[in-house]
Order: C-alpha cells, then structure tokens, then sequence
C-alpha cells in the first residue's frame, strides 16, 4: 500500500476514534483544563501554520506568488463578512490573474 | 409541524447544504496534493471532518511526511471528542451500536445545531437531519472536485493553488475575532504558529514545520497554565 493510502486510512480511522471517545469516555477525563486549553489554542496554532506553508513556501523554500496575493484578498474579503465561498472564489480569481499576468 | 421543528428542520438542512457545497474546494485541493478521487472520497467518507481532511492534505500537498500529516490531521480532531462530551446529555446515544452511528457525525456544525436547537427532542433532531444533509452533499461535491481539478490547465491550477491557503485562512479567522474565547490570546498563538511555521520552512522537512509549530506554541503556553 502507497504512504498516502496508509497516511488516509490511518488518520481516518484516528480521527473516528476521537470522535467515538467523546461519546464514551466519562466526562471528567476531558473537561480538565490542560484539554480545554489544548483543544482551544490548538487549531489556530496549527491552522495559522499551515496558511503559511501553504500560501508561501514551496519545497524547503520561502516562495512569493500570486497565492500571496490571493491571501491578502482573502483576508480584506473576511473582514467584510463574506461568505466562504466568496472568500474562495475571489482568492482563486486573484491567483489566477498574477499567474496570467507573470505567465 | 410546530413553529420550533420547522425552523429546526430548514437551519439543519439549509447548513448541512451550505457547508456541504464546500467539499468542492476539498476534492479540488486533493487533486491539487496528488491525491486521487478514491483518497479524497475516503477521506470525505471515512474522516469526515473538514479541518482535519484539508491539513492532511494540506501537508502531503507540501511535500511533507504522513507521519506529520497524521499528526496535523489527529490534533485538529481532537476538538471533536470534547464535542461528543457536550453532546452525550442531548443526544443519549443508547447501546455501542448507536454511540458507533453517532460518533461519526459528530462535527463543528452538527455538534452547533444541536447545541442551538430549542429542546433535546430537537437537538437530536437537528443532529440527524444536519448530519445526512452534511454528509451527502459533502461527499458529492468531493467528487465533484476532485474530478474536476484533474481536468484543468494551468491558469485554473494557479487559481486552485492560491484557493487553499485561503481556505486554511477561512478556517482560521472565526477563531480570531470576538464571540471566540480568549481573542488577544487566540491571535497570538495564531501568529506565533505562523511564524514558527515559517521560520522552520527551510531546515525542516516539508509538513514539518506544521507540527513543530504546534509544539512550540503549546510549550510557549506551559508556564503560565503551570501557574494558574
């Protein structure tokens, strides 16, 4: 089987296990506070991090591109109160265009 | 049908439709990683947790370990087993064949039906029909997407590429502003992820550096929850 088969399958199974626990482990076990800090810091850490691996590295290296640019849309579009998927689109449209532009 | 149950009914369905178009973004940014629609589909069927499926992606995408994928992937999910704690006094799922069913539906939205619904009649109600809204649609569109981002050209894959840390940036920024515990500190640890993230980039290998983020920010945090 590919890493990435075993990668899928492996985190899917994981993540359902999370889930199942919620529902069957006694209360008490997750609502300590070192849990409660870690499951609420935990996705803007994580989520944060991988904006910017995903918007402006490629590789091992630091790129800028047009992902940048869609970024910056993406956020002025957020703190508008768009919906998502008018977040989406307008960053797509933006990559697009500087792909063009520089092609 | 009482007032109450109808307007339970059209949150949960109008909801599970909208969030559930966004599979389209997740099919597209799978076939962007060089996952094929099986592996998307899998995902969306199996895991079924947005946040998660897009950072093991998002980390595979980068060039980055499974290893460090499965890691980003599990520490996203594990906001899901505290909303199965909310959720057991609402939804008394009763028997291990029943709590099965029910874990796999336990998500951001479904968990925020149930906990808006007006009774716990309802909240079970809102679960069901949120759940199996979600789920379809949600499944669907990650065909969708992922076959349709297999079919495009360069501009289009230009477009995908800056679609995805956008959509990351989408997931972030509800956690950020007011309405969320601890704002300031949410928008700190959000850019100390970020710029340990980046600072790690060139001496790590790729998807790494998302890990290593993570870890350092809860360490950076340690001292004062040792304190208080």
């Amino acid at each position: 089987m590919s890493a990435t088969w075993t990668a899928v399958l492996v985190a899917s199974v994981g993540c359902y296990l999370l889930k199942l626990a919620g529902l069957s482990v006694p209360a008490s076990w997750v609502e300590q506070s070192w849990v409660a800090r870690v499951v609420d810091f935990v996705p803007a850490a994580l989520l944060a991090a991988l904006v910017v691996v995903q918007g402006l590295t490629s590789g091992d290296e630091v790129v800028v591109d047009g992902r940048l640019a869609g970024l910056a849309v993406a956020a002025l579009a957020l703190a508008l109160r768009a919906p998502f998927i008018v977040v989406l689109v307008l960053a797509g449209a933006v990559g697009a265009l500087v792909h063009v532009l520089a092609g | 049908m009482s007032p109450d149950r109808s307007q339970t009914l059209r949150d949960a369905v109008g909801l599970g439709l909208a969030v559930g178009l966004y599979g389209v973004a997740f099919g597209a940014a799978a076939d962007a990683a060089g996952l094929d629609v099986w592996q998307a589909l899998v995902l969306s069927a199996v895991m079924f947790t947005g946040a998660s499926q897009f950072a093991l992606i998002g980390v595979l995408g980068a060039g980055g370990s499974p290893l460090a994928a499965v890691g980003s992937a599990l520490l996203l999910g594990t906001r899901n087993t505290v909303y199965g704690v909310r959720l057991v006094p609402l939804l008394r799922p009763r028997g291990p064949l029943r709590r099965a069913g029910t874990a796999h539906w336990v998500i951001d939205e479904t968990t925020a039906l149930s906990l808006a619904a007006p009774d716990r009649a309802l909240a079970g109600l809102a679960f069901l029909v949120g759940g199996a809204t979600l789920y379809l649609t949600w499944n669907a569109t990650t065909v969708v997407g992922a076959l349709g981002a297999a079919a495009l050209g360069g501009t289009a894959r230009a477009a995908l590429d800056a679609v995805v840390p956008a959509a990351f940036l989408a997931l972030l920024w509800p956690r950020l502003g007011r309405g969320n515990a601890q704002p300031a500190v949410q928008r700190r640890v959000a850019l100390g992820g970020a710029v340990v993230a980046l600072a790690l980039t060139p001496f790590v290998p790729p998807g790494v550096q998302v890990v290593a983020a993570v870890v350092a920010v809860a360490l950076a945090g340690r001292p004062r929850r040792a304190a208080a």
